[in-house]
C-alpha cells in the first residue's frame, strides 16, 4: 500500500500503533494530544481491541504496566504535566524489564505550563524523569510520515530489547497534517515469551514480573545486566539525518520541529554563501554522539536548536567533548524561533569562531 | 516552487476547513505539502489562523511566518500579519468585515466582500470557500480543476449535502471580478 493520505501527526502514530499489532491503549485526555485517544477511542472497539480513559495518568501508566507484563503491545500516550505523572510507573516497568510505548506529545513548562509545543522534557525523556538506574529507548519524529514509522519501530525496538520506548514529539508534529503512506498492518503476533505472565495452566514454573530486589548483590547484578542491553542499543540502534553535512563547515544539530525550522534555515545559509549542514538526531537515546564526533573533525562550530532553554546542547558538547565552540539557538514556553533567529545564530557562531 | 499560505479569521469562519481544502488541492496533484493549525484555546468568535505550505520539493517548517499569500477575514488578522507577507506577495480581504484597505504598496491586494456574498447567494457560512476561490483565480500554485476532487476529501459523506453549496461558493469567489 503506497496511498499518501493527510492526516495530523498524532492520528498518523494511533494509526500506526494499531497497525504494528497494539490492541491496548491506556490514558487520560490532555492537550495537545488529545486526537491520538480520540482515533483509539473511535478504532479500538471495531478491532476487538481496548481503550480505556483511565482516571488519572498514574492509573494508566499502571495499566500499561499491566498489560506489558503479559507480553502484548501496550502503549499509553499525553503531554508533559501528564508525562510527569506517570514517571513512578515508568520506573517500574523499566525496572521489570518490559516492553511499552509511551508517547508524549510535549507542550511548554515547567508545571502547567502551556499548550503550545515545546521540547523541553529532553532531560525527562533521555536521563531517566524517574528514580533509579534506567533508560528509555527514545524516538523524535520531525515530520507526520516518521509520526507512523518510528511508533512502529519503538513497538519492534522495545520489544527486542525488553526495554520500554518513549516518543517524544511536539504539539506542532502531534496537530499539523502531512501526506503520510502507512505500512500495511499486521495482526498482533502474540510470539511466546519466556517471561510474559499468562498463567502457567500448571504446565510450566511462574513468570515473575517484578522491580523489588532487597537483596543489594541481586540488584546491582540486575542493573548492570541491563545496561548490557543499553550498550547493545547504543552499539546497534542510534538513528540520524545528515542534512547538507558533506562539505559543511557549521553544524547545526536540532530534533523534531526545531530541526524543520532549520532545514530552512541551512539552505538560505547556502544561498547566502555559508556552508551549513544539519544533524538531526532520529534517536534521542541512543544520541548519535559518534556522528558528532565525526563531525567535529570536520566543522568550526555547532549550533544546538532547541525548544528549551538550552538541554540537548549539553549532549552535544559531551558527543564533541568540546573541540569545538557550540552555540545555543533557544526558544521556550511554546515559542517557535524562525528560520531568521536560526540564520542569525549561525552568523554570530561564525563571525566568533573566524575572529 | 514554493508557496506558503496564512489564512486568519474568527473562529467559525471555517479558517481550518480552508486549509484543508487547499491541503487536499495540493495532495491531489502530487504537490508536497503541510497543514498546520493554531491550536490556542480558540473557539467561535476567537482569532484562528492555519498555515499551508505547497512546494515541489519536501517542505522543511510547516510554519508560514512569512506568507506569500495572506487571506485574511477579520480586521485584527490584517492588523497582525500585513507587515509578515513578502513583497511581491497576494493579499486576499473580505471586504464585507474589513473596511481598511491594505496598507502596503509592495502586495497586491484584492477585495472580496465575501461574507455578504455569501449571505446574498445562498450559501450562509461560506465566505471562507469564496475567498478560496478568488486564490485559486489570482494565484497560480494551483488550479480550479479537480476542486470537486479535493472537495469530496474533505466533506465527509456524513455532510454530503453540504458538498453542492462548498462548490457554488469556490464558483462564486473563482467568477467574481
Amino acid at each position: 500500500m503506497d496511498k499518501k493520505v493527510l492526516m495530523k501527526g498524532n492520528e498518523a502514530i494511533a494509526e500506526a500503533a494499531i497497525r504494528a499489532g497494539c490492541r491496548h491503549y491506556f490514558g487520560y485526555p490532555i492537550t495537545p494530544q488529545t486526537e491520538l485517544a480520540a482515533y483509539m477511542a473511535k478504532r479500538m472497539p471495531k478491532i476487538g481491541g481496548v481503550f480505556l480513559q483511565a482516571e488519572s495518568e498514574i492509573a494508566a501508566i499502571n495499566m500499561v504496566y499491566g498489560v506489558a507484563s503479559t507480553g502484548r503491545r501496550v502503549m499509553t500516550s499525553s503531554s508533559s504535566p501528564g508525562v510527569s505523572l506517570k514517571q513512578e510507573g515508568i520506573s517500574y516497568i523499566a525496572g521489570s524489564d518490559l516492553p511499552c510505548l509511551i508517547v508524549n506529545v510535549q507542550r511548554g513548562g515547567p508545571g502547567l505550563g502551556g499548550i503550545q509545543p515545546s521540547q523541553s522534557d529532553y532531560f525527562q525523556a533521555t536521563k531517566g524523569g524517574g528514580h533509579g538506574d534506567y533508560h528509555l529507548i527514545v524516538v523524535a519524529p520531525s515530520s507526520v510520515q516518521e509520526m507512523a514509522d518510528l511508533t512502529s519501530l519503538a513497538f519492534d525496538l522495545s520489544e527486542k530489547y525488553r526495554v520500554p520506548a518513549m516518543l517524544l514529539a511536539d504539539g506542532t508534529i502531534g496537530q499539523m497534517m502531512e501526506p503520510v503512506v502507512l505500512s500495511e498492518p499486521h495482526d498482533p503476533v502474540f510470539t511466546e515469551k519466556d517471561w510474559a505472565v499468562t498463567g502457567t495452566k500448571g504446565q510450566r514454573e511462574h513468570h515473575i514480573v517484578n522491580s523489588l530486589y532487597l537483596v543489594p548483590e541481586e540488584l546491582e547484578k540486575k542493573n548492570f545486566e541491563r545496561f548490557e542491553r543499553y550498550q547493545a542499543i547504543e552499539d546497534n540502534e542510534v538513528r540520524y539525518e545528515r542534512f547538507m553535512m558533506d562539505d559543511a563547515d557549521y553544524c547545526v544539530v536540532a530534533f523534531g520541529i526545531a530541526a524543520r525550522v532549520s532545514k530552512n534555515a541551512v539552505v538560505e545559509a547556502r544561498k547566502q554563501g555559508m556552508k551549513v549542514g544539519l544533524i538531526r538526531p532520529i534517536t534521542l537515546w541512543p544520541f548519535p554522539k559518534q556522528a558528532l564526533a565525526e563531525a567535529a573533525k570536520q566543522v568550526k562550530g555547532f549550533l544546538s536548536v532547541e525548544l528549551s532553554m538550552g538541554q540537548m546542547v549539553e549532549d552535544v558538547r559531551l558527543a564533541v567533548n568540546c573541540s569545538r565552540p557550540v552555540a545555543l539557538c533557544r526558544r521556550t514556553g511554546g515559542m517557535i524561533m524562525s528560520p531568521d533567529e536560526v540564520l542569525d545564530a549561525l552568523k554570530k557562531l561564525a563571525g566568533g569562531a573566524e575572529s | 516552487m514554493t508557496t506558503r499560505i496564512l489564512i486568519a479569521g474568527f473562529g467559525g469562519q471555517g479558517i481550518l476547513f480552508a486549509g484543508k481544502f487547499l491541503a487536499n488541492k495540493g495532495l491531489l496533484e502530487g504537490r508536497q505539502l503541510s497543514w498546520l493549525p493554531s491550536y490556542g484555546p480558540e473557539m467561535r468568535g476567537g482569532t484562528a489562523n492555519c498555515s499551508v505550505v505547497l512546494s515541489d520539493d519536501p517542505v522543511g517548517s510547516p510554519i508560514v511566518d512569512r506568507p506569500d499569500v495572506l487571506i485574511v477575514m477579520n480586521l485584527p488578522s490584517l492588523d497582525k500579519y500585513e507587515t509578515a507577507v513578502v513583497p511581491g506577495g497576494a493579499v486576499f480581504v473580505d471586504s464585507a468585515l474589513i473596511e481598511r484597505p491594505v496598507g502596503r504598496a509592495d502586495v497586491t491586494a484584492y477585495y472580496i466582500p465575501a461574507t455578504r456574498l455569501a449571505q446574498q447567494n445562498g450559501v450562509p457560512g461560506l465566505a471562507n470557500m469564496i475567498m478560496i476561490g478568488k486564490v485559486l483565480r489570482e494565484c497560480g500554485f494551483t488550479s480550479f480543476e479537480g476542486v470537486e476532487e479535493a472537495l469530496h476529501s474533505v466533506v465527509s459523506a456524513k455532510h454530503a449535502d453540504l458538498f453542492d453549496v462548498n462548490l457554488k461558493a469556490l464558483r462564486l469567489g473563482y467568477e467574481f471580478e
